[in-house]
């Protein structure tokens, strides 16, 4: 027994190995330098992800906490200009609160939105994905064509609707977390298509395939069997697709914030603090929109480098 | 040609029904509209009034096709918030996102093609390698980011154009336009940059990735073996070919432009009709947004259609296959 | 004696990848006469058409003619600019490509591309051009030209669309056709008829031809002359009767061998052992050594140069061998 699991091991490091040598001998990274800027990427992209989770820990003050708020602190700019103070890094804005610790706070905000959008969008585009490939005939029709007519929409407006519907229905003033949540399942709705697309084209191909029939024939549960080649062989496109809805994912809570549907003020995101932030463009006090700005394009471009690196290494043939 | 045009028709009223179910679904089920209409100490007597005046007492069949015939016509009912016919309102802001929509296509497909061609023509010079640099930034940086920057460089530091609304306007008809008075022109510049630039960097990418694969082709390389000039392949045979699927695109994507115009017109409080549907949002006013939706639904389902049917007329290997169903 | 249509010295091209430098083509040598017809035989990969692209000047980055000269007409064309390889291209040299449902565009109709290309080597006006786009399609044989020019591409059939391409490389009275492997994408039937008409345009016209392909029956039935190649070298050359009846060369003899006869249906094709090397595995000495039944030692270390017999020319030891024995 431990010994199949040590033999295991290490065929599986073998084949990690040799997988490893390929691509490192593969033309993909014959380019240092775009490989450098993969890792560049990549490195900020993790982190973002560390600033999100040790927010707490890292920002001088919660800025979602009334009682930490005050108010002659506030309008102060950034600690290099001449009317900078300690601790506040990137300045605050109107009400006192430090623009860095908001971004800290705003950016765990925007990923969490992001990622669990992300998976959810996923969740239902793998689940009728599977549903339309295994049972094809009219549940396929009805799922695909909703699929096609939903893709000519940009995924903004639809985000839109679910929001404006879902403030309807539970009333328009929700509290931050259920807000939260409508802005997960909004971004969900609007990018399921592609995860459906992707594994209902899988599962076309391995249903024809001759171990399907076979495993029919000895009474073996098909579609278990099934799911186990279907799942291996799409996880390639469906991690490019993820990584490259992240960045959509974030943009759109961004957007739907900045328009003033998303996150409220009381929980801001990167979005809302932009939002905020642009009321005092004009004042001449820029670091209130400019630093979570910044933030905001950094992570999305860094997530996109990664995601466009992903889908050359992982499909070579799409460029 | 007639067949392959119907078929798209029939196609295309089958979406406009299914948004049409969805728009009557929300204007009807996402809260109630007697509600919306009425104070909240109307007695219960008068409620019930008005919501037999509405016709919501109806079997719900009934209210989708007056709902459906009105909409035909439309007649999209009243605005929650402005007391308003919707159909007036939309009319009102129609002009100024349709203008703003079409120069931001022409910003894009003029500078996104430019690009594009030469990215694929001048692949290693240094320009060309920045035009790959600035394309994948405008894909990266949110359409509302891109606007504030611009504000803050040309309205604020600057002071050379103006930061919002849409300038002097001049009314022809029902027809409002900026593109008459010099401040409407300036005040076009900066939302139409704004809202192009995602759709130039799209048609860049895409122009310089089809360039590239039709310069690899067969006909090409006869092209250059009979000895014409160089510019006749570039800009004669591979220019021609390379627009066929950057047609579709762009004009695929002009539908796009009018919904992406929600983020632009917000950050420029530009008078459209997309910062009316983003207000309508925030303020469930419901018969706005069902309105909205349909418009543009109808908008996309339109440009597909022509989009179609121009498809037919630059290629005419299509054309032959359309019209002649073997 | 007059001067050959085109003369190929010692030609050299290389494609640089990242890997390694590979010799396509490695010291080729042949004259084509005035309405000539040369037939280029061998196996993929043999350098067939590089040679034909080298002539024309369409070998792209990242290959390039790294040594030797190209003559038309005695004027010395490879290291020309780009601007004027590409007058001659076209006007004094016609090229066919093999496959005619990818050589034409798409888009345009067949007459504004014929029309194009006489524009761009005359000074014919849009009419005269227009009528002679005319006269050069019932010239390659279509039917109803004066209807058919305004067709597109995808209204003709794989056979008429060679003879589209045909008119296209000639509608500028060149001095040589370039054809690269003209038939391989056509049917069998169309096959005889568009080789039928290549010879007649080059014997009517006085065209030298370069006809590049791997069909031997071709050659025979075509060729005045014939080259045979071997991993970007010709390993024999001369009179098509001789070379078929008396191949010198033993991978010509193999090639030869491999020619199913009407006559000797008892005999069994020969067949020969192996597979062209690779371009980046070609052997030292003779590229053929591994495969061939006489390699000796010399064929391992040693590079053969053509040697005369006769009317034919052959890169093989084996003849420098006798030669010597008959010498002394």
């Amino acid at each position: 027994m431990s010994d199949a699991v040590v033999q295991d091991q290490t065929e599986a490091a073998h084949a990690g190995a040799s997988w490893f040598r390929r691509a490192v001998d593969s033309d993909l990274f014959y380019s240092f330098r775009r490989s450098k800027l993969t890792m560049l990427a990549a490195a900020v992209t993790l982190l973002f992800f560390l600033l999100a989770i040790l927010a707490s820990v890292l920002a001088v003050q919660n800025p979602f906490d009334p009682a930490q708020l005050q108010l002659m602190n506030s309008r102060i700019s950034p600690l290099w200009t001449a009317d900078g103070q300690s601790p506040f890094l990137l300045g605050t804005d109107e009400q006192g609160r430090d623009v860095f610790s908001a971004i800290l706070y705003g950016l765990r905000i925007s990923l969490i939105v992001g990622v669990l959008g992300v998976v959810f969008a996923g969740a239902i585009g793998i689940t009728l994905g599977l549903i339309a490939g295994y049972l094809g005939g009219a549940v396929d029709a009805v799922i695909m064509r909703i699929a096609d007519v939903q893709l000519t929409f940009p995924a903004i407006l639809i985000a839109l609707i679910v929001n404006g519907v879902a403030k309807s229905v539970f009333g328009n003033r929700l509290d931050p977390m259920s807000m939260l949540a409508v802005l997960v399942v909004a971004i969900g709705l609007s990018f399921w298509v592609q995860y459906a697309r992707t594994v209902r084209g899988s599962v076309m191909v391995e249903k024809n395939k001759d171990y399907v029939a076979a495993a029919q024939l000895i009474g073996l549960p098909a579609p278990k069997i099934m799911l186990r080649h279907v799942l291996p062989n799409t996880m390639g496109p469906i991690l490019v697709i993820a990584t490259i809805n992240l960045a959509l994912a974030v943009i759109t809570e961004a957007t739907l914030s900045f328009l003033g549907s998303g996150m409220p003020d009381t929980m801001p995101s990167l979005g809302t603090l932009i939002r905020i932030g642009n009321n005092y463009l004009f004042a001449g006090e820029w670091w209130i929109v400019a630093f979570p700005g910044i933030a905001l394009a950094g992570l999305i471009l860094s997530i996109n480098l990664l995601g466009d690196w992903l889908r050359d290494a992982l499909n070579p043939k799409l460029r | 040609m007639l067949a392959f045009t119907l078929r798209r028709a029939v196609q295309a009223i089958g979406v406009m029904i299914a948004v049409g179910i969805i728009a009557f679904a929300m204007f009807r089920f996402a809260g109630d509209p007697v509600s919306q209409i009425v104070s909240i100490d109307t007695p219960a007597a008068e409620r019930e009034a008005v919501r037999k005046s509405l016709g919501l007492d109806d079997p719900v069949l009934v209210q989708f096709a007056r709902y459906f015939i009105n909409a035909a016509q439309f007649k999209f009912g009243v605005s929650y918030q402005f007391r308003q016919p919707v159909s007036t309102l939309l009319a009102e802001r129609m002009p100024a996102t349709l203008e703003l929509a079409v120069c931001a296509t022409i910003f894009a497909m003029v500078f996104g093609i430019l690009m594009g061609v030469y990215a694929a023509l001048r692949r290693d010079t240094l320009l060309a390698k920045l035009c790959q640099a600035v394309s994948l930034i405008g894909i990266s940086l949110p359409t509302f980011l891109i606007g504030i920057l611009l504000i803050y460089l040309f309205a604020v530091t600057l002071g050379w154009l103006p930061s919002f609304g849409r300038g002097e306007v001049v009314r022809i008809g029902w027809w409002t336009t900026g593109l008459l008075t010099v401040s409407g022109l300036k005040a076009l510049i900066m939302p139409s940059i704004t809202l192009g630039l995602f759709q130039m960097t799209l048609i860049m990418r895409l122009v310089r990735a089809e360039m590239l694969e039709v310069l690899r082709a067969d006909y090409i390389r006869f092209a250059r073996a009979r000895g014409l000039t160089t510019r006749a392949i570039h800009f004669g045979h591979a220019l021609k070919n390379t627009l066929v699927p950057v047609i579709t695109v762009a004009g695929l994507q002009f539908g796009s432009v009018i919904a992406f115009s929600i983020i632009t017109e917000s950050v420029f409080q530009w008078p459209g009709m997309g910062l009316m549907f983003v207000q309508a949002v925030q303020n469930v006013d419901i018969p706005i947004m069902a309105a909205y939706l349909l418009m543009v639904s109808l908008i996309f389902v339109t440009i597909n259609l022509v989009v179609d049917i121009l498809y037919t007329i630059v290629d005419p290997r299509l054309r032959a296959t359309v019209s002649r169903p073997a | 004696m007059t001067v050959p249509v085109l003369s190929v010295r010692d030609l050299k091209v290389e494609f640089v990848t990242r890997r390694a430098t590979l010799r396509a083509i490695d010291g080729v040598s042949f004259e084509i006469a005035k309405g000539e017809v040369l037939g280029v035989v061998g196996e993929s990969g043999a350098g067939k058409s590089v040679t034909g692209l080298a002539v024309i000047g369409l070998i792209d980055p990242p290959g390039r003619i790294s040594g030797g000269e190209i003559l038309l007409s005695g004027m010395r064309i490879d290291h020309l600019p780009p601007e004027e390889i590409r007058r001659v291209r076209g006007k004094r040299i016609g090229m066919i490509f093999q496959d005619p449902l990818t050589s034409l565009n798409p888009l345009y109709r067949i007459g504004d591309q014929i029309v194009e290309t006489i524009r761009t080597h005359t000074n014919l006006l849009e009419s005269a051009a227009r009528k002679r786009a005319v006269d050069l399609l019932a010239e390659v044989g279509i039917p109803a030209p004066d209807k058919r020019v305004d067709g597109y591409p995808h209204e003709f059939s794989g056979g008429m669309r060679q003879r589209v391409v045909i008119a296209l490389a000639i509608c500028a009275e060149p001095e040589l056709i370039i054809a690269d492997e003209p038939t391989t994408a056509l049917d069998v039937s169309v096959q005889a008829q568009i080789i039928a008409l290549i010879k007649r345009l080059g014997r009517d016209h006085g065209t030298a031809v370069m006809l590049v392909t791997h069909d031997m029956g071709v050659i025979a039935e075509t060729c005045d002359r014939v080259a045979v190649m071997y991993s970007g070298r010709i390993a024999e050359i001369g009179p098509v009767q001789d070379v078929i009846r008396n191949p010198l060369h033993p991978y010509a003899k193999g090639l030869m061998g491999a020619i199913p006869t009407l006559a000797g249906e008892d005999k069994r094709l020969v067949q020969i052992p192996g597979s062209m090397p690779r371009l980046s595995a070609i052997p030292p000495g003779c590229p053929f050594n591994p495969r061939c039944a006489f390699a000796f030692d010399r064929c391992r270390v040693e590079r053969p140069e053509p040697i005369r017999q006769g009317a034919q020319a052959v890169a093989c030891h084996l003849y420098d061998h006798a030669a010597k024995e008959s010498a002394a």
